[in-house]
């Protein structure tokens, strides 16, 4: 089985984030690149689906030059190759943008199944499978906590609100995961050492064949129109105990709705 | 704070990147609770090994990493400033395989080596006995021969892993001639699968270190295979020293670790901790304190590099590792007792780590040859061979 999982770089959420006040995208050199947390349980998962059936894991990432420490780190975990979309003409592409752009990609190396996070931490805008799946005319299963491949069928358990749903599709198919499917591995030294000589592709937009006027800030749909730091927390209502401490304390959460 | 390392090779900075993202995740943060509850970690030393990290100054070929002593001993010290037991216990487990690696025969490194340094295993060493600790070559553990092989009698205390080790590498005397008289042996904890003849006392109730079992190790008639002796008969003081001579290495870098530890902690109260108006840390009673604890630690850490670095050009490094043994576990000593008292009244409780760290930093100036015998092996360096 040939997988593909995209992995996006993301700065640090440990670390202070910012966004660039010239053209209002994300400041990278301001944090350190961290590999999307949650493409490191696509990454395991990808892996898994091979140890048991067999195949190849391609690791695709679409970002700047420094996202090649990105792909070393999936590379580290187990995945056999890359391939790394990276062109001054995508800086700035929208979700709509990156999706095209990435699905372009996939049209020309292949795949039976694509693997994605759910979400990423910076952009966290969560509809990148969605839209990969429709650019490609294929299955989306989404929100994964569990995979199952068998042949050429496939079926995920997608969490839902009330417990989850059973979605079954036909490969090629695209799947999105969701924390609770799994525990990625740490990557092992030897693993580390033999990342290095795998083999990474760097592709621009000629190679992928990426129409410049969809991607890029001038080729996207949204446009950050302002952007303001967040406030500072307030300060936490304070709720004094007068016999009714409990009654005051439940209104609370229920306001809140968390009760 | 992360220690700014002068690593050899981009991969050893890589391989550092990796311990340090281990120790954030796997082992620092359990540290504390596992040391009250008494409770070993074994799975974190099975974390360690599907990571690579059982086996890293040995060869490639038999499942080791290839890293030289400087950078494996930098490891050992960043997993120390994690949690001592987790350090020491790679760096004991690292001794362990030392003679099977050194002294052994092509077919037992063959068949042994690979589960020992990259197969999980976790090893033991077991020297010391009730009546002989510092005078090691006192030990009467013996092992006697037979058509079948040997049958070893004896008791081994204090030995790390005793009893959660899946092998036990044993000096044992075949020979009523002192130091010559002693044999090395390879013990896996399965041989006494088929006869008996192993068992472990309780683990010590300990000062520090609670997590790391120490225990008797005692044999009553376990059977040997031949196969078993490492080195030719009589050899194993020289192998029990040489492999000492390494292990010196790791507790010098455990201290480093652990001081750097109690260190941080101080730096970052004395930093918030106010007094008469102003922050304990501009104090200059405090400062010169802390002054002092940088200084000690970068000159340990210093010393033990340049030892390593003299074992892995194939320079003699016996000398400098006692030195380095010796310095770097009466700084801990001294400097995790500054940090308790940095931290005053907050030091003293279990709230805070640095109490810990001053129990746990006693044990180093004991083990692998107490300071007393480290200033032995270095004057006697000094006299030369008697006239
Ligand atoms: C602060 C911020 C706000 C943004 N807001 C918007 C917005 O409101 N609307 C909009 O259209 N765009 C927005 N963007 C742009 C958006 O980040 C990019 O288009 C991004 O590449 C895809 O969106 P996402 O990260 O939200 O994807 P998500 O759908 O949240 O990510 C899901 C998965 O898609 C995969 N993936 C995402 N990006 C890549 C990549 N570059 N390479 C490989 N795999 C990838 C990963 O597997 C990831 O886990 C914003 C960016 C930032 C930094
Ligand atoms: C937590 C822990 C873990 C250990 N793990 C292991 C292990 O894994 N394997 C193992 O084999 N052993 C292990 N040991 C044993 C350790 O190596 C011994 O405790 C140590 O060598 C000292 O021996 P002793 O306790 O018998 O003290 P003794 O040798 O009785 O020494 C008592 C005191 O006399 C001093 N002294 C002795 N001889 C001289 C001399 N000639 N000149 C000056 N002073 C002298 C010593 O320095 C010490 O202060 C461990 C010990 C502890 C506490």
């Amino acid at each position: 089985m040939n997988i593909v999982v995209c992995v996006k770089q993301v700065p640090d959420t440990a670390t202070e984030r910012k966004l660039r006040s010239d053209d209002k995208t994300l400041d990278r050199d301001a944090a350190d690149g961290v590999v999307n947390e949650l493409d490191e349980y696509a990454v395991e998962e990808a892996l898994r689906l091979k140890e048991a059936h067999g195949g190849e894991v391609t690791v695709l990432t679409m970002g700047p030059d420094k996202a090649s420490e990105t792909i070393r780190k999936a590379l580290a975990m187990g995945a056999d190759k890359a391939v790394h979309l990276v062109d001054d003409a995508l800086h700035g592409s929208d979700a709509l943008g990156t999706s095209y752009a990435l699905a372009q990609t996939l049209k020309k190396i292949g795949f039976d199944l694509v693997v994605l996070g759910s979400e990423s931490t910076d952009a966290r805008t969560g509809v990148l499978a969605a839209m990969l799946a429709e650019r490609l005319g294929v299955p989306q299963l989404t929100f994964a906590n569990k995979v199952e491949v068998n042949g050429t069928s496939i079926a995920i358990q997608r969490v839902t609100d009330y417990g989850y749903d059973k979605v079954e599709a036909v490969l090629p198919a695209v799947v999105s995961v969701v924390e609770k499917i799994n525990e990625p591995r740490y990557p092992s030294f030897k693993g580390i050492m033999a990342a290095k000589k795998k083999p990474v592709e760097k592709l621009g937009v000629a190679d992928a064949e990426i129409d410049v006027a969809q991607v890029g800030l001038a080729g996207s749909w949204s446009e950050v129109a302002d952007f303001a730091a967040a406030p500072p927390r307030a300060a936490g209502t304070v709720v004094k105990d007068e016999g009714d401490g409990g009654v005051k304390a439940a209104d609370f959460l229920a306001s809140k709705k968390f009760v | 704070m992360s220690v700014d390392r002068v690593l050899p090779t981009p991969e050893a900075h890589d391989l550092l990147d990796l311990v340090r993202d281990l120790i954030g995740k796997e082992v620092a943060p359990r540290a504390a609770a596992d040391e009250s509850a008494r409770r070993f970690p074994r799975e974190v030393f099975t974390t360690l090994g599907a990571a690579g990290l059982l086996g890293l100054p040995y060869p490639e070929e038999h499942g080791g990493a290839a890293q030289p002593y400087e950078v494996y001993l930098q490891v050992i010290e960043e997993l120390a400033a994690g949690w001592l037991a987790v350090g020491l216990g790679l760096s004991v487990h690292t001794l362990s395989c030392f003679p099977v690696a050194a002294y052994g025969t092509d077919a037992q490194r063959e068949s042994l080596l690979p589960e020992m340094l990259g197969g999980g295993l976790l090893g033991a060493y077991c020297l010391s006995e009730p009546h002989s600790g510092s005078d090691a070559a006192a030990l009467t553990t013996k092992a006697v021969r037979d058509d079948g092989g040997y049958a070893v009698d004896g008791v081994k205390a204090w030995i790390t892993h005793g009893g959660v080790a899946d092998f036990y590498t044993l000096m044992a005397r075949t020979s009523p001639d002192g130091a010559r008289g002693i044999s090395c042996f390879h013990v896996p904890a399965s041989a006494a699968n088929l006869s008996g003849g192993l068992s472990f006392g309780e683990p010590e109730r300990k000062m520090g270190m609670k997590s790391s079992p120490t225990a008797q190790v005692r044999f009553d008639g376990l059977r040997l295979a031949p196969d078993a002796l490492v080195g030719a008969e009589g050899e194993g003081f020289r192998i029990a020293m040489a492999a000492l001579d390494g292990g010196r290495l790791g507790i010098a870098a455990c201290a480093v670790g652990l001081a750097q530890a109690a260190f941080d902690a101080a730096v970052s109260y004395a930093g918030e901790r106010r007094q008469f108006g102003s922050r304990i840390v501009d104090f200059q009673g405090v400062s010169f304190m802390l002054a002092d604890m940088a200084t000690q630690i970068a000159a340990a850490r210093a010393l033990y590099l340049d030892a390593a670095r003299a074992r892995d050009a194939g320079r003699p490094y016996g000398t400098q590792a006692a030195m380095a043994k010796l310095f770097a576990t009466d700084m801990c000593m001294k400097v995790t007792t500054d940090a308790v008292q940095v931290l005053g009244g907050y030091g003293y409780v279990e709230d805070f780590p640095v109490e810990r760290y001053m129990r746990e930093a006693k044990v180093l100036q004991i083990v692998e040859g107490t300071n007393q015998v480290q200033r032995l092996v270095i004057g006697r360096a000094l006299a030369g061979p008697r006239p």
